[in-house]
């Protein structure tokens, strides 16, 4: 039985019989300090987050921004590490066997784990789907084997400049959901363009039966909202990434909850544009 | 022996390189690929790019006989590969002229690089203006500092030098924020790579133009001394320069193939730029699968190296499965080996070298007096050390 697969997707099938889209949003595990990622896990389940993409941080982020890059390097110097991370998850679970948990991040601190030590542990602590970076499908044949194995949804990410033939790839091994990255640029730029995310849309469905999130450059709640009128589920990074690091510690759980709160609304809102 | 082929059709060098890549990238590194294959057997292109090396580089270049300097060690005969003659005064240029006449190709009017010493730098800055390209370069903060004399010529020549403040501040997170700037202006721009790594076609691409050094020097030695030496060595930091130079002679018997990595301080204190003979793990950044310098938790750690070309955690992955094959053989030299064979190479031959091409001089100095001589060790001098007037000076206590 494969009761962690079916946590993203018993998420999805409930969120679709309610007519509700999923609200992801990314943190940087070990950002602003080790004890309080748990805590803001559980913040943003309780503002409506529907899954979590917990970012493992990496010394070399190339494909994200200056916002990531900065949580990035302030989990790092807090010690964080890959072990550290799954942890994180255990101790989440221990409190909350139902929302999806995504590590998202960059390949080299699983190879020097190791794909199998790694994927055990993530079905061990109840990762339930692993997004790396860097390691498109072509280099993913090791990842993919023992992700598999270990039944954790290998999530891929898709560009505005992805060919039809290597969506056709990504819908092959991809399981859980696909992360449509809605524009060109690092996380956290600017000038995201709804109209063009929704003229790709019906190129994806032709090939995915997965459900479709969309990410980068999503900063507000209203923009959330028109993106989640053409996808089915928006993932919020930077923007959430911003407001731990601007928050003093004692106002930081209710700003990101505030946030959050925010965007779940707006995408709830029941009138059409 | 087995015939040598590498890389594969997917750009795998053995288990090494590969195309490790945001999917943003991979439709550019893909279109790049095609376009490479398309051109490179091309005879207008070979032709161009013969051309240009010929009258803009001002190739071939020649190969000098270390006299006096091999007198003093008693042994081998060292032999330079004068790439420090070259126009701009580095391997460098052999690259980036090839790339530059790719861009132009695909019609992309803005190239980007990064760069460490910062002579990749300004040899991209010079082929920018001389294809009248817009040009920007990023360079870690310290490597700036440290290589003011180059910032200033890149600028001369009309790039843009983008200070990059984050990480280790040098070659690596130089190598961070121009991949950012490819993923934001992937349609537009070309990513001119400075060295024999990062994600296929550029391994393969960047060494096909750099063999033009090992290629003359097939040609050169016989005609000096009637036949090819007997090592053939070169400083390896990413390893282009190297890389051109052994590539054509993997499949010639009888030649030992010698790569010298930045020993920083010292292997035995951590703080060096040697991940082939450092013991370090496989990983995998900047796109491709190599041994790299990282730690227990696969972060990439802080390198040192007085010279800022040779200043990189990482190394192309053809240099890796030539170690693993045993074709060449991966030695380091400390900062102070360099140092010293820099000041050996002045006062004997009236040659300043670049401090990354120290490091194979060090190397050729160290093993020179254990061999006969009539052995013939061929080095290359990838650059000269013009830019590396503030280094030395500082580190000899005296202010220009």
């Amino acid at each position: 039985m494969s009761t962690l697969q079916n946590r993203i997707q018993a998420t999805f099938d409930r969120l679709k019989a309610t007519q509700r889209k999923a609200l992801i949003p990314f943190i940087t595990a070990g950002d602003p300090t080790l004890d309080m990622t748990v805590p803001l896990m559980h913040a943003l389940v309780e503002a409506g987050a529907d899954v979590i993409e917990l970012g493992v941080p990496f010394s070399d982020p190339m494909a994200d921004g200056p916002t990531i890059q900065r949580a990035s390097e302030r989990a790092l110097k807090n010690g964080m590490t890959l072990r550290g991370v799954l942890a994180m998850v255990a101790a989440f679970r221990q409190q909350d066997a139902v929302t999806p948990v995504v590590l998202m991040g960059y390949g080299n601190p699983i190879e020097a784990l190791g794909w199998e030590t790694f994927a055990a542990r993530c079905a061990a602590v109840g990762v339930d789907g692993v997004l790396t970076v860097d390691f498109p499908p072509e280099e993913s044949h090791v990842a993919f084997e023992y992700l598999q194995r270990y039944d954790i949804a290998p999530i891929f990410l898709i560009a505005p400049t992805t060919t039809e033939a290597r969506i056709a790839q990504v819908a092959r091994l991809a399981r859980g959901y696909v992360y449509y990255v809605s524009l060109k640029g690092v996380t956290g730029s600017g000038n995201l363009d709804v109209d063009s995310i929704a003229a790709k849309m019906p190129q994806l469905r032709q090939f995915l039966n997965l459900p479709i999130g969309v990410g980068f450059g999503i900063r507000d709640a209203e923009t959330a909202r028109q993106v989640a009128q053409v996808s089915d589920a928006v993932v919020i990074g930077s923007r959430i990434v911003q407001e731990i690091e601007s928050s003093a510690p004692d106002r930081l759980l209710d700003n990101v909850q505030n946030f959050v709160a925010g965007v779940r609304a707006a995408l709830d809102r029941k009138e059409r544009l | 022996m087995q015939s040598y082929n590498q890389p594969d059709a997917t750009g795998h060098f053995g288990p090494y390189g590969g195309i490790y890549m945001a999917e943003t990238l991979i439709p550019a590194v893909e279109e790049l690929r095609q376009q490479y294959e398309r051109f490179r057997d091309d005879p207008d292109f070979k032709a161009e790019f013969a051309h240009e090396l010929k009258h803009y580089v001002g190739r071939p270049s020649p190969i000098y006989h270390a006299k006096r300097l091999s007198d003093s060690l008693g042994g081998a005969q060292i032999y330079l590969k004068r790439e420090d003659l070259n126009h701009t005064g580095a391997h460098k240029i052999n690259n980036a002229i090839g790339q530059a006449l790719l861009a132009k190709r695909m019609g992309k009017r803005r190239v980007i690089a990064e760069t460490g010493a910062g002579m990749h730098g300004v040899a991209t800055a010079t082929v920018a203006a001389r294809f009248g390209m817009e040009c920007i370069v990023y360079m870690g903060a310290d490597d700036i500092q440290r290589q003011a004399p180059n910032v200033f010529r890149m600028k001369l020549l009309g790039a843009t030098v983008v200070p990059v403040e984050s990480g280790s501040r040098t070659l690596k997170d130089a190598c961070n924020e121009a991949i950012r700037d490819w993923v934001t202006h992937v349609e537009s721009t070309f990513y001119i790579f400075g060295t024999a790594a990062g994600p296929h076609p550029y391994p393969m691409m960047v060494r096909d133009f750099q063999c033009v050094i090992g290629n003359e020097a097939k040609v050169q030695m016989p005609e000096m001394i009637g036949r090819q030496p007997d090592a053939v060595s070169a400083c390896v930091g990413g390893g282009s320069n190297a890389i051109g130079l052994f590539h054509p002679y993997i499949e010639v018997e009888g030649v030992k193939i010698i790569g010298v990595e930045a020993g920083g301080y010292g292997l035995a204190t951590g703080k060096h730029a040697a991940p082939l003979t450092g013991d370090a793990k496989v990983g995998v950044l900047h796109g491709n699968k190599v041994y790299l310098m990282q730690d227990e938790n696969g972060q990439i750690i802080e390198t040192h190296s007085i010279s800022a070309g040779l200043d990189y955690p990482g190394v192309g992955p053809e240099h890796c499965l030539l170690k693993d094959m045993g074709r060449a053989e991966y030695v380091a030299a400390t900062d102070e080996e360099a140092l010293a064979a820099f000041d050996a190479l002045c006062r004997f031959e009236g040659i300043i070298p670049a401090l990354e091409s120290s490091h194979a001089l060090a190397h050729a100095i160290k093993i020179a007096p254990e061999m006969g001589r009539d052995k013939v060790l061929l080095v290359n001098l990838s650059g000269r050390g013009d830019k590396d007037m503030n280094t030395v000076a500082r580190i000899k206590g005296i202010t220009l």
